[in-house]
């Protein structure tokens, strides 16, 4: 008979993508077994399983890996379809979630990591290009929350709430460690309420690393880039 | 009931050709909107892509969808002939990650070896070559990407199939041949074979002289092509 809906997650605590993957699992009430990659030392699984870019995050269901969370997150939704459902119905609707999810991936979060990653004036340049798209995100999610109303709880969580906390969740951290503003109520009050919406939910609290944890890993990567780049 | 379905594209951009081509697979009609990428953009697409103010845009029933692959998925889940995704989700979710490594990783890769300064180029020719060979390992032997058919990651890589080749004739590099990647290689003319597909792709001969004026534009100043 056998292992029927065996899941495993190869992830790494401070990793956002390995977070997002984590909290969907929690969140659908699908048991998985969790198992923490030193980044250092790929284990011969990371490597067996994704041969294409070996990383983390990888979900292994039935033997079978998927690679690349945002690929997960959708086969996440597919197979489980159980609250909550990561992407609405409509295909229109779904279309709008993936444009927004990619926009959060594929732009904020790397003018985010220029941020983390550089000093003077490059850094003010990314800071500058982070604070204008955080900008048109606040305009954009106008069309998730018409009336300016914010209701998420745990049945209604979906793929761009998710990404969005995996980058900003802990703005708190990356504002401390950098020294600079980057969620400001006054400037971008819907991702702000957004942001704060996602992480009251208690499974997210749960799930986050401690503050020190994570601001000693943010220092810690800031610190090494900007020796490298120095070099 | 009529339905209106416009795509904005731009005649050389392999990424409004993907969208075009998912249209034809499935025998959508469509109206067919050029844009002025380079010096000219409607106020319409600037509407409909406020965020990017890029093409493709697929404009359906007066709702606009933004990004090829965004659209691609929105094309499939709305016109249901012709699947260009599996329907098991294990296979749905290797397809989006074929195709994501072609966006992520292997097209930025192929076109900065493409383009590279002399002293950069041995290493961007490297990085382009290591994607090619995951691609050709990806392949596996089947006729396309797809399987039987072409399907989501076909589309996605038609910039292999037809504008690679071109851009290695204009600049006289080769990244992608029969003897370093033969099924790729084989590949790419399957594709091209099609009848649905040879319909949606720019003329070659347009192609050509556009990366020649490229790189002619070029040598006279390092900034980006104006035609």
């Amino acid at each position: 008979m056998g292992e029927e809906n065996k899941v495993i997650l190869h992830g790494m605590w401070a990793s956002p993508f390995s977070k997002r993957v984590e909290l969907a699992l929690k969140l659908k009430g699908i048991p998985f077994e969790y198992v923490e990659e030193d980044l250092k030392n790929k284990s011969a699984e990371i490597l067996h399983y994704n041969p294409v870019h070996k990383k983390i995050p990888v979900l292994v269901h039935n033997g079978k890996p998927i690679a690349e969370s945002l690929v997960i997150l959708e086969y996440i939704d597919e197979t489980w379809k159980n609250n909550p459902r990561f992407l609405p119905q409509d295909p229109y609707k779904r279309a709008r979630v993936r444009f927004w999810t990619s926009f959060v991936q594929q732009h904020l979060f790397e003018t985010m990591f220029t941020v983390v990653k550089t000093d003077g004036e490059a850094q003010e340049k990314a800071v500058k290009e982070l604070l204008e798209k955080l900008q048109v995100l606040e305009e954009g999610i106008k069309e998730f929350f018409p009336d300016g109303n914010i209701c998420i709880d745990s049945n209604n969580v979906g793929l761009l709430d998710l990404v969005l906390l995996s980058v900003f969740g802990p703005y708190n951290v990356q504002e401390e460690v950098l020294g600079i503003k980057i969620i400001d109520m006054e400037k971008t009050p819907l991702v702000y309420s957004w942001l704060r919406a996602i992480n009251q939910l208690p499974l997210v609290k749960e799930s986050i690393p401690p503050h020190d944890k994570l601001a000693a890993v943010l220092k810690f990567m800031r610190e090494n880039a900007l020796k490298s780049s120095s070099a | 009931m009529s339905e209106e379905v416009k795509v904005f594209g731009a005649w050389g951009s392999p990424f409004s050709r993907r969208v075009e081509l998912a249209l034809r697979l499935k025998g959508v009609q469509y109206e067919y909107i050029e844009e002025d990428i380079f010096n000219n953009k409607s106020p319409l697409l600037l509407k409909y892509n406020p965020v990017h103010k890029k093409v493709p845009v697929l404009l359906h029933n007066g709702k606009p969808i933004a990004e090829s692959l965004v659209i691609l998925e929105y094309i499939e889940e709305t016109w249901k002939s012709n699947p260009i995704l599996p329907e098991d989700p294990y296979d749905k979710a290797m397809a989006r990650f074929w195709a994501k490594f072609l966006d992520d990783k292997c097209l930025p890769a192929l076109w900065k070896a493409g383009w590279s300064p002399e002293n950069e180029r041995e290493k961007a020719v490297e990085e382009a070559c290591e994607c090619l060979k995951t691609l050709e390992g990806a392949l596996n032997g089947k006729r396309f990407f797809g399987g039987a058919t072409v399907g989501l990651v076909d589309i996605a890589a038609n910039f292999i199939a037809h504008w690679l080749g071109i851009i290695q004739e204009a600049t006289g590099h080769e990244l992608l041949s029969a003897e370093k990647f033969p099924h790729l290689f084989k590949w790419t003319d399957e594709f091209v074979s099609c009848s649905i597909v040879k319909e949606s792709l720019p003329p070659r001969d347009k192609l050509l002289a556009f990366f020649k004026d490229r790189i002619a534009g070029a040598m006279d100043a390092p900034t980006e092509a104006s035609k």
